[in-house]
């Protein structure tokens, strides 16, 4: 049985739809991630699940139990959860206060509460900090109190909004580990919201995707960065080379799509004739300066149109007919003397690529 | 000229020999002005709470309504105060009239608007995320209104102070209402007032030293606070 599901959750502010039928199943020990826009409504749904508002309408249960209605329920179950909002707001106090204040709401007794602070403290690091006033931390730290406030209270719930928007890289890593430890050692059920989907790909069992107030799909975190079931989702998450094209043959699981001038093989269950989007992703793409040197099914010729360094990696946009777009390392780049007017061949193998229907 | 010079320097002796009556005096001003102030503190923190974290209509009304009271003056407490204990008043049957527990009666009336209005202005300079931060930590309702109250604190101390201070130096209130009765209900406001009309200097002097010494010291402690 799920944890936590919401049943055609929805939730209006005046005109405006925020949530839309959210149906969602989360299981017990399970680290889930919602993926998507800003202003898509992950922050509505965290607070609509912690039962911080209440929906417009829909359900909500908790361990199989209706906890929608009951004021008495809404907040017991709320005490079973803990919510690390996306601004870390910090007690006017010190470090160790502001960790031991849940445990102090529960009535613990003074000695548990050390004991459990003085551990957290240990685990995210800040015993050095213990006396300090939690206002003068930055915001890395301020986050890693944020994160222990929530996880000494041993919820079964902890959920994460943007845990590391806005900080540096190597706090961000700190709080990812923080994040795993979490869901490791005390088997915690994680939901959290990010619009860093590298970051949804490295922590979580399944990731959901939030768009406009929908969940469009749930999977793994292979599934939705391979094979997205919706354009939107495919541009969301960085797919960048989305060609239409129409199904023109097949051929057992090897089916041709003619896209502009060009046709490209691939494999894909969609009919003759269907109307389709041919997603590529860029590093799965390589060139080369002879036609014959690539084994791949797919080889255009084609002319660079533009190049944008970034790091040590460089962009590379070929136009062969129809746009592609591809990333190359520096060296590579400059082996190959791929610079702009330069002629070259793009190749990519037929696994290589992602069919979705198109629905008109 | 020569008459000021010399009433100040009797006033400095009359501080520095801890005159007994001007410590008498002193001593009733601190003890009417902090119990009224403490009282009006115990009512207005939760009733500002309840306005704050309630919504209800009219509320902003009722907010601008407190504001308008925090210069409301003093002579207008005291009227009001005079008449509803005066022998024909509705409170006239308490006998309290020109006692000291009157004057702190009145002077309650007096500063509760500025420390309802204050601290209702202190709890809306909280962050709104500390609400969300705490029940989603598991504090009930009552628990969430103390940690906001908590994280306000600086400013509801300051909201009290300004409070004491009004109530300690207003003259009006306690004349009309307090009689200026030697031994009883005079403090250092009326004695000023009285010893200056009978043209005896030192001791109006020495008393309005020392006032203005609690209101530096006031505003020391003020200044402090809001420095945090």
């Amino acid at each position: 049985m799920s944890l936590i599901e919401t049943v055609d959750l929805c939730q209006r502010h005046g005109e405006h739809d925020i949530l839309k039928k959210i149906n969602l199943k989360v299981d017990k020990g399970e680290v889930f991630t919602l993926i998507g826009p800003t202003g898509a409504g992950k922050t509505t749904l965290l607070r609509l699940i912690d039962l911080l508002e209440a929906p417009t309408s829909g359900r909500i249960y908790f361990d199989g139990i209706d906890i929608t209605e009951s004021r008495k329920l809404r907040f017991e179950v709320r005490r079973r959860m803990a919510f690390v909002l996306q601004k870390p707001v910090v007690f006017n106090m010190s470090v160790y206060d502001n960790i031991a204040y849940g445990l102090k709401w529960r009535r613990k007794k003074r000695d548990d509460i050390r004991e459990k602070v003085n551990s957290i403290l240990e685990i995210v690091g800040l015993m050095p900090y213990k006396n300090r006033n939690a206002r003068t931390l930055s915001g890395g730290e301020a986050q890693r109190v944020a994160i222990a406030r929530a996880t000494v209270i041993e919820p079964d719930v902890l959920l994460l909004d943007e845990p590391t928007a806005n900080l540096d890289p190597t706090s961000i890593s700190k709080i990812e580990e923080l994040i795993s430890h979490i869901a490791h050692h005390y088997g915690t059920t994680i939901i959290m919201a990010t619009h860093d989907m590298p970051q949804g790909q490295r922590l979580a069992g399944r990731i959901g995707v939030l768009m406009n107030g929908e969940i469009l799909q749930v999977g793994a975190p292979n599934e939705i960065f391979c094979s997205p079931n919706s354009k939107e989702i495919a541009e969301f998450v960085g797919i960048e080379n989305i060609l239409s094209g129409v199904m023109i043959e097949r051929d057992d699981n090897l089916v041709t799509i003619a896209v502009n001038d060009g046709t490209i093989q691939a494999m894909s269950d969609y009919a003759i004739g269907d109307r389709v989007y041919v997603l590529i992703r860029p590093e799965d793409i390589t060139f080369t300066l002879a036609k014959d040197s690539s084994s791949a099914r797919n080889i255009f010729k084609g002319k660079i149109t533009g190049t944008t360094p970034v790091g040590q990696l460089v962009r590379i946009k070929v136009d062969c007919g129809f746009p592609l777009l591809s990333v190359v390392t520096k060296r590579s780049a400059e082996e190959l003397n791929l610079t702009i007017g330069e002629e070259v061949y793009a190749s990519f193998k037929a696994t290589a690529i992602h069919t979705i229907k198109e629905w008109s | 000229m020569d008459e000021i010079g010399q009433g100040f320097l009797k006033a400095v002796e009359f501080i520095t020999s801890l005159d007994p009556e001007v410590m008498e005096i002193v001593g009733r001003s601190l003890r009417i002005s902090v119990t009224s102030t403490l009282l009006a503190t115990l009512i207005c923190i939760p009733i500002s709470s309840l306005i704050h974290f309630h919504r209800f209509p009219g509320k902003r009304f009722l907010i601008s309504l407190i504001q308008t009271f925090f210069s409301i003056p003093t002579v207008a407490v005291g009227l009001f105060v005079f008449t509803l204990f005066s022998r024909a008043g509705p409170l006239g049957g308490t006998n309290l009239l020109f006692t000291p527990t009157v004057m702190v009666i009145g002077q309650m009336i007096l500063i509760i608007p500025i420390l309802l209005g204050l601290t209702i202005s202190a709890l809306s300079g909280v962050d709104k995320t500390i609400v969300d931060t705490a029940r989603s930590l598991g504090a009930s309702g009552f628990q969430t209104a103390i940690a906001v109250l908590r994280e306000a604190r600086y400013a509801v101390l300051a909201a009290i102070i300004m409070g004491f201070g009004r109530a300690i130096s207003e003259v009006g209130l306690a004349i009309m209402v307090g009689g200026n009765i030697r031994g009883f209900t005079r403090v250092i406001t009326t004695a000023i007032s009285l010893e200056t009309s009978k043209g005896d200097l030192e001791l109006s002097i020495a008393l309005g030293i020392i006032l203005i010494l609690i209101a530096l010291v006031i505003n020391l402690a003020l200044n402090r606070i809001q420095h945090r």
